[in-house]
């Protein structure tokens, strides 16, 4: 059942400045819905609106299929999660948590019960009449996520609730909200976040924002193996997929593409005999890479390498090494599982399997590629 | 290298705040005393006569004092003791005071120790003690002659006297009583201090956190009001008050002072309001409050040390002033009148009574000294608002 829909919604401020458009989304009930994207690109704004702290500059947002567009934020059944916890200082844990509550004029006996639950759910209840001031950062961030389902919402909004906490705390508290939406298994959540860990993690749908709309909606593992476009792809996972220049030199269910730096990419996407010649991105995940003997790039044919190069710089991380090679434009990144010493400063070259390896068209995965033209 | 010259500018910044806080620590002290100074003065001439006042200043007397006093002429009943004329009394009247010497000349003021006799002319001898008990004897009657001065040197303990406020406060028929000036202040004070915040608390909640058309015009134009004069304003005002029928009274006082004192309030409390985190305005939003549930549930909680301060500077304000008061409230017929104004007039009348003078200005120091004490946690806060998170 959809909860929430979005059609062409679009965001200016003023006149000439244009934050958002054309977001068109449907999330259905139980879904934990992760917007992920560059700093800047919106996510907040988008959250905002469906929370009704922003004006929608066009287009219409349902929730439970009704037209919310105007309505107050109150009325919209949500509950929102602010990154700065947003309690209210003078009141206590128990008094920041009823106050959506007594505002709803609910009876005191069911103020309290709803309260002692949530706060046995979050183990909040040593802390009940204390003052936010007298909470750690995870203390806080438990109030007010406690806070949000005291009202019992539709709908919970986060806005990258966990970006004030600090690393090992932000694993915990990760957890933490993964269990809780478990307890929850109806309740929908829409999480924003610039974390590509947190997105890959929480999310069982993710939808990447970036240029003013939505670049891809998909579960993580979809985004992580069929990119939609370049932006994706090098968004999702880390370090960022490689993009190398080429040119396809055979089509049909596999592709062949002649690299500019000399080398020779094959991939299982299929293309059509029209896109012979074409100037294409080839996209290879670093942890997709395995290492060959530098000399055997002369070979043609079906052991020929995808990139050869001098290892430039080596970082071994214990479980991975990377290393970087330098390509004609920036660097090429490998990461090899384990520790592998005595690299740097050696040619070698670089092997991908063919399933693993992308082509972007004109920013496009070759895979959905749409003729514009 | 860098590291060690790193090291060296921390050594010596580190060596200069002692320095720094010593300088610190002077100038309080310095400024503690500049006001402590004439605050304890007037503190303790208000309890001292007219005498001691002419005759030492404040800081003498409070320790004793050992002073030469101006001549006392013995006077007394005459009787007949074993066929000598006698006069018996006390030099003074306190019981605290003890004489080390005396004398019957102006030359020789300190001739005679307490319980010596002096022997006089024409018969006379004058004994006195050390509690200034006197003995005079003649052989004829001295009536309708002048009896001897006596010049004295005496210590007196420390004394202080509760006359003045008595004088100023409870004897309510005379025309120098602080007490009507006194609660009149208060009935133009509170009333002045309170309705500004009220009006001031909800028009900066507007301007800070309501969207509405001209709200940054509005707030231009309480900027642009903070630099108006008030004098500018006085007697358009009071023909205005006179012309709706307020005329000169309290309710014109307070209007007035509500008018003058609003630009400030206003501006204080939009800012102090603007720096609250938005999240947790729009968070109250989120929860279903109206703006007038935000307003009286978050806001005024949280604007209470911008609210303390402004209303401490405008009770001091209000509570001197002395202007606004002359024009819009004290009539001819004086029943209106307020402490500064009372001041002003017994200075006219009273101008040589420093005892009165000094007694009537504690009076009218002493509220707004324990408004000062018991608000200043909150007057030091919300004048830090915003800068300290
Ligand atoms: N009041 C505003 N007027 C104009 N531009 C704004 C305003 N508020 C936000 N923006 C712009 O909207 C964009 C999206 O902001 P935001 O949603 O906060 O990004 P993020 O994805 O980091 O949460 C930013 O580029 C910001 O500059
Ligand atoms: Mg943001």
């Amino acid at each position: 059942m959809t909860e929430l829909k979005l059609t062409n919604v679009s965001k200016r401020y003023g006149n000439n400045v244009e934050v958002l458009r054309d977001i068109n989304l449907e999330i259905n009930q139980g879904e934990l819905v992760v917007f992920v994207g560059p700093s800047g690109c919106g996510k907040s704004t988008l959250l905002r609106m469906i929370a009704g702290l922003e004006k929608i500059s066009g287009g219409t947002l349902e929730i439970d299929g009704v037209r919310v567009n105007d309505f107050p934020p109150s009325l919209r059944g949500i509950a929102m999660v602010f990154q700065s916890y947003a309690l209210y200082p003078h009141m206590t844990v128990r008094e920041n948590m009823a106050f959506a509550l007594k505002i709803a004029k609910k009876s005191k006996a069911e103020i309290k019960e709803a309260i002692d639950n949530v706060a046995r759910i979050l183990q909040l209840e040593p802390y009940l009449d204390r003052l936010p001031k007298a909470l750690s950062g995870g203390q806080r961030q438990r109030v007010a996520i406690g806070r949000s389902i005291v009202r019992d919402p539709k709908v919970y909004l986060f806005d990258e609730p966990l970006s004030n906490l600090d690393a090992a705390l932000r694993v915990a508290t990760r957890l933490e909200i993964a269990q809780l939406k478990e307890q929850m298994p109806d309740s929908t959540m829409v999480y924003v976040t610039h974390d590509q860990v947190e997105a890959m993690t929480l999310a069982d749908r993710i939808v990447v924002l970036a240029d003013q709309s939505i670049a891809q909606v998909g579960a993580p593992l979809a985004l992580y193996e069929r990119p939609n476009n370049e932006f994706v792809a090098q968004f999702i996972g880390s370090p960022a997929m490689n993009l190398l220049s080429g040119t396809i030199s055979a089509t049909g269910p596999q592709t062949t593409i002649r690299l500019d730096s000399g080398g020779t990419a094959r991939s299982n996407v299929p293309s059509s005999a029209a896109m012979q010649g074409a100037a294409v991105n080839v996209g290879v995940r670093p942890e997709d890479f395995s290492l060959g003997d530098a000399n055997a790039i002369a070979d043609s044919g079906s052991a020929a390498a995808l990139f050869s190069g001098q290892v430039d710089i080596t970082e071994a991380l214990g479980e991975v090494t990377l290393l970087y090679l330098p390509a004609e434009n920036g660097r090429i990144i490998v990461k090899l599982p384990g520790i592998h010493q005595g690299l740097r400063g050696q040619n070698i070259a670089l092997y991908a399997d063919p399933a693993k390896v992308h082509i972007f068209l004109a920013g496009q995965s070759l895979l959905t590629y749409k003729d514009h033209a | 290298m860098r590291v060690r010259s790193s090291n060296k500018a921390m050594g010596s910044f580190v060596g200069q705040r002692p320095a720094l806080s010593w300088a610190v620590h002077l100038s309080m002290l310095f400024i503690v005393f500049l006001w402590l100074f004439p605050t304890v003065g007037l503190f303790i001439s208000s309890f001292r006569t007219a005498d001691q006042i002419s005759s030492s200043g404040w800081w003498s007397s409070l320790s004793t004092q050992e002073q030469q006093r101006s001549p006392i002429r013995i006077t007394g009943t005459e009787t007949q003791d074993k066929g000598l004329y006698v006069v018996v009394g006390k030099l003074f009247s306190s019981e605290a005071v003890v004489l080390r010497a005396w004398g019957t000349s102006s030359k020789r003021p300190n001739e005679y120790q307490p319980g010596a006799t002096a022997q006089l002319k024409r018969g006379r001898s004058l004994t006195i003690d050390a509690d200034g008990r006197y003995r005079f004897t003649a052989q004829q009657s001295q009536a309708g002659k002048r009896l001897p001065r006596v010049f004295t040197t005496a210590s007196s303990p420390p004394e202080f006297t509760f006359r003045n406020y008595d004088y100023i406060l409870f004897q309510g028929d005379n025309s120098d009583s602080m007490a009507k000036a006194f609660l009149n202040t208060f009935t133009v004070t509170i009333p002045a201090t309170i309705i500004p915040i009220l009006f001031a608390a909800f028009a900066a909640y507007a301007l800070a956190w309501m969207e509405f058309p001209g709200r940054s015009i509005l707030i231009a134009a309480v900027v642009a009001l903070l630099v108006v004069p008030l004098q500018l304003a006085l007697i358009p005002l009071l023909k205005f008050h006179n012309e709706i029928g307020i005329g000169k009274g309290y309710l014109g006082v307070w209007l007035a002072h509500t008018g003058f004192g609003l630009p400030l309030a206003i501006y204080l409390l939009r800012n102090y309001m603007v720096s609250l985190p938005r999240d947790i305005i729009e968070n109250a939003r989120v929860d279903g409050a109206t703006d007038f549930q935000i307003f009286t549930r978050i806001i005024l909680p949280l604007s209470f040390p911008a609210l303390a301060s402004f209303a401490i500077f405008q009770f001091l304000w209000v509570w001197n002033d002395l202007l606004v008061a002359r024009v819009f409230l004290i009539d001819a017929s004086g029943q209106t009148t307020v402490m500064t104004n009372q001041i002003v007039e017994l200075l006219g009348t009273r101008g040589g009574n420093w005892e009165i003078l000094a007694t009537a200005a504690f009076v009218s120091i002493v509220v707004p000294l324990l408004v000062f004490f018991v608000m200043q946690k909150y007057l030091v806060r919300g004048l830090l608002a915003g800068s300290v998170k």
